[in-house]
């Protein structure tokens, strides 16, 4: 005999071996709950092929009442053995009626572990080739409706253009500029202490030079536009693919791609250039500073910087930037453009979108290190 | 818990609740009560605080001043367990379903369960299946709300609701989006529900053929006296009432329909 506070039920064991219970009082949330697992355990043990459930002094019932009920139900049924209610009042009788889903759908997967890995891997390959496919898509249809736009310029939306330029741009000036002042700053000390055991700190001036203006200074600032902007225009974008205002500018006979990418596009090649100049420059001063504080003379730190710097380095740094800029404008707006649906469908989008950008942003230098060896520069 | 109750019995008072925002009143000293196992329906033009007047009935809003009783008990002034056993009276479906989208059906119903009860999670999986059937969206636990039709959608919202077998469901604007059978489908649900299950029911719409369908008493609210200008059966309201603003409802309404049957 199993007692809850609301409910009592009673084990019995009919004539024909089959099992018996006898339920009294109220099979509520609470009492149901309590009583799930030792009822169901008992039905299973006793392997009866009738389970007969004597509900005729069952004064209320709610779902979870039912539930267990019918759980019962389900379990003698799916072994081919009988199960009997009897008694239960017509009232309850209407909803045990209403409630029965029958037998289980079956989950999305039941298959083992192994074929689940093999299941995973599959998806993940074809979701990958799904998405070179689609990058390499807009990659070609933005190159070739570029082409167009280069012979038709005003049709591009310039105001919106120097809009996300300001944002993209001068508005990530004082972060671009910090980040810039301080890695300057840690350089010159890492690389101080270091040169300073063979005589050579003045040459720290040189290596911060260099490794700003042809590596850090460009990767440094596309990272800051990556993670500002590409996720900023995955939102935008993205949030308009919910409400389908991207839909509403195809039936109109708009262009998204023209109405949308490019102005997105121009900003991100022509603002990040600008940034990484400003990056470099406040490297520079801090490294000047740090020099200045381990003991050169302001003249000497600048004549080093000055011969240290060529135009080679400089435009080399920047020619990547143009790249970069592309790039991380461009993965935003695929991103934004390819925002599935739900809530937290734009959280995903601008989450790929940092992270392929940053990729897209190491790949693209890595292919230029090697450009640039091959050809000497 | 399903017993069978006084059909005369209040279960819902609302006493001279005034709602504003900021300086703006948008009801002013608001009184009406609901029975047990009736369909009440709230209606009114755009504006007047319908869906306002939900909102503070189930909690989400502060009134300036007034009290809203659910089952005796002020759900305005009521807080944590208090307010927990106010919750456990009533389910909400919101006008776009408010599915949770990252989860399917099983999991946006044992979400519910798993907050108001310490059932094992197959007696939830088995109750979210029993919930499903009886909206006629049975074998569909593992589906994401994505994969769903509008109307499947307000379905499962109702499921959803009505998982904790709460006594008052609230539904705000049911059979907005829909077409016009799925919506009659819907309202042959609450119908259902209401007569097996004893459900009381709290409808926000202002779709005159639910109205007509389901409607066992209705208050209209309007913008200008920004309070309730009529109150009682639809049929009555439609034939005898004396307030302008109520016929024109009717009729208007009334027009527009036979409009589109004759188009």
């Amino acid at each position: 005999m199993a007692d809850s506070d609301t409910v009592s039920l009673d084990y019995q064991q009919r004539q024909d071996g089959g099992l018996r219970l006898v339920v009294k009082g109220r099979l509520d949330a609470g009492s149901a709950g309590r009583l799930w697992r030792p009822v169901l355990r008992k039905v299973t043990k006793a392997r009866a092929d009738v389970v007969e459930v004597d509900a005729a002094d069952l004064e209320s019932c709610d779902a979870a009442g039912f539930a267990l009920l019918l759980e019962v139900k389900a379990r003698q049924e799916a072994k081919d053995r009988t199960f009997q209610l009897h008694g239960l009042r017509d009232e309850l009788n209407e909803l045990m009626v209403l409630f029965d889903p029958g037998p289980p759908a079956k989950g999305q997967r039941l298959s083992g572990a192994l074929v689940r890995m093999i299941e995973h891997a599959g998806e993940a390959t074809l979701n990958g080739l799904h998405e070179a496919h689609a990058q390499i898509s807009f990659a070609g249809e933005a190159f070739v409706k570029f082409l167009h736009l280069l012979a038709h310029p005003r049709r591009l939306r310039w105001g919106d253009m120097f809009l996300v330029a300001e944002k993209a741009g001068a508005d990530g000036v004082g972060i671009a500029a910090l980040m810039g002042f301080l890695i300057g700053v840690i350089l010159a000390f890492q690389s101080a202490i270091a040169m300073g055991k063979f005589g050579a700190d003045i040459y720290v001036a040189d290596l911060v030079t260099i490794v700003l203006f042809r590596e850090l200074g460009p990767l440094i600032t596309a990272f800051i536009l990556a993670s500002r902007s590409s996720s900023a225009f995955a939102a935008e974008l993205g949030t308009m693919k919910v409400n389908e205002e991207i839909d509403a500018l195809t039936t109109m006979g708009i262009d998204p791609v023209q109405f949308l990418v490019f102005p997105r596009l121009i900003a991100g090649i022509t603002v990040l250039p600008l940034l990484t100049v400003f990056n470099i420059v406040l490297g520079l001063i801090g490294c000047g500073l740090v020099m200045v504080a381990i003991g050169f003379t302001p003249q000497i730190v600048i004549e080093e910087i000055h011969e240290a710097a060529n135009l080679t380095d400089l435009f080399g740094g920047l020619v990547k930037t143009f790249v970069f800029g592309a790039a991380v404008a461009a993965i935003g707006c695929l991103r934004g453009l390819r925002t599935g649906t739900g809530a937290s469908a734009v959280g995903d989008s601008t989450t790929r979108a940092v992270v392929a950008s940053i990729i897209a942003i190491v790949v693209i230098d890595g292919i230029f290190a090697v450009v640039y060896y091959f050809l000497g520069i | 818990m399903m017993t069978t109750d006084s059909p005369t019995e209040s279960v819902i008072r609302v006493e001279d609740l005034t709602v504003a925002y900021g300086d703006y009143v948008v009801l002013r000293d608001v009184n009406f009560e609901i029975r047990r196992g009736e369909v009440f329906v709230i209606l009114g033009g755009s504006g007047c605080g319908k869906s306002t007047l939900l909102k503070h009935m189930i909690g989400l809003r502060q009134p300036v001043k007034g009290r809203v009783l659910i089952d005796g008990m002020d759900i305005v002034t009521a807080t944590g367990d208090d307010l927990r056993t106010i919750l456990r009276k009533i389910g909400v479906m919101y006008q776009q379903g408010a599915l949770f989208g990252s989860m399917n059906l099983l999991e946006n119903m044992q979400l519910v369960l798993s907050e108001f009860t310490d059932l094992p999670p197959e007696a939830a999986r088995q109750i979210t299946r029993m919930k499903l059937k009886v909206v006629g969206l049975e074998g569909t636990e593992y589906k994401m709300p994505a994969e769903l039709s509008g109307g499947m959608i307000k379905r499962a919202a109702i499921a959803r609701a009505m998982v904790i077998d709460p006594m008052i469901l609230f539904l705000d604007e049911p059979s907005a989006g829909l077409d016009p059978i799925t919506a009659a489908q819907l309202d042959e649900l609450v119908l259902k529900l209401a007569r097996i299950l004893k459900i009381t029911f709290v409808i926000v719409t202002h779709e005159l053929p639910s109205i007509y369908a389901v409607a066992d008493r209705v208050i209209m609210l309007d913008k200008e006296s920004k309070g309730v200008i009529a109150t009682g059966k639809p049929e009555e309201l439609r034939d005898h009432s004396d307030h302008p603003l109520v016929r024109q409802f009717f009729n208007r309404q009334a027009e527009a329909a036979a409009k589109d049957s004759d188009a």
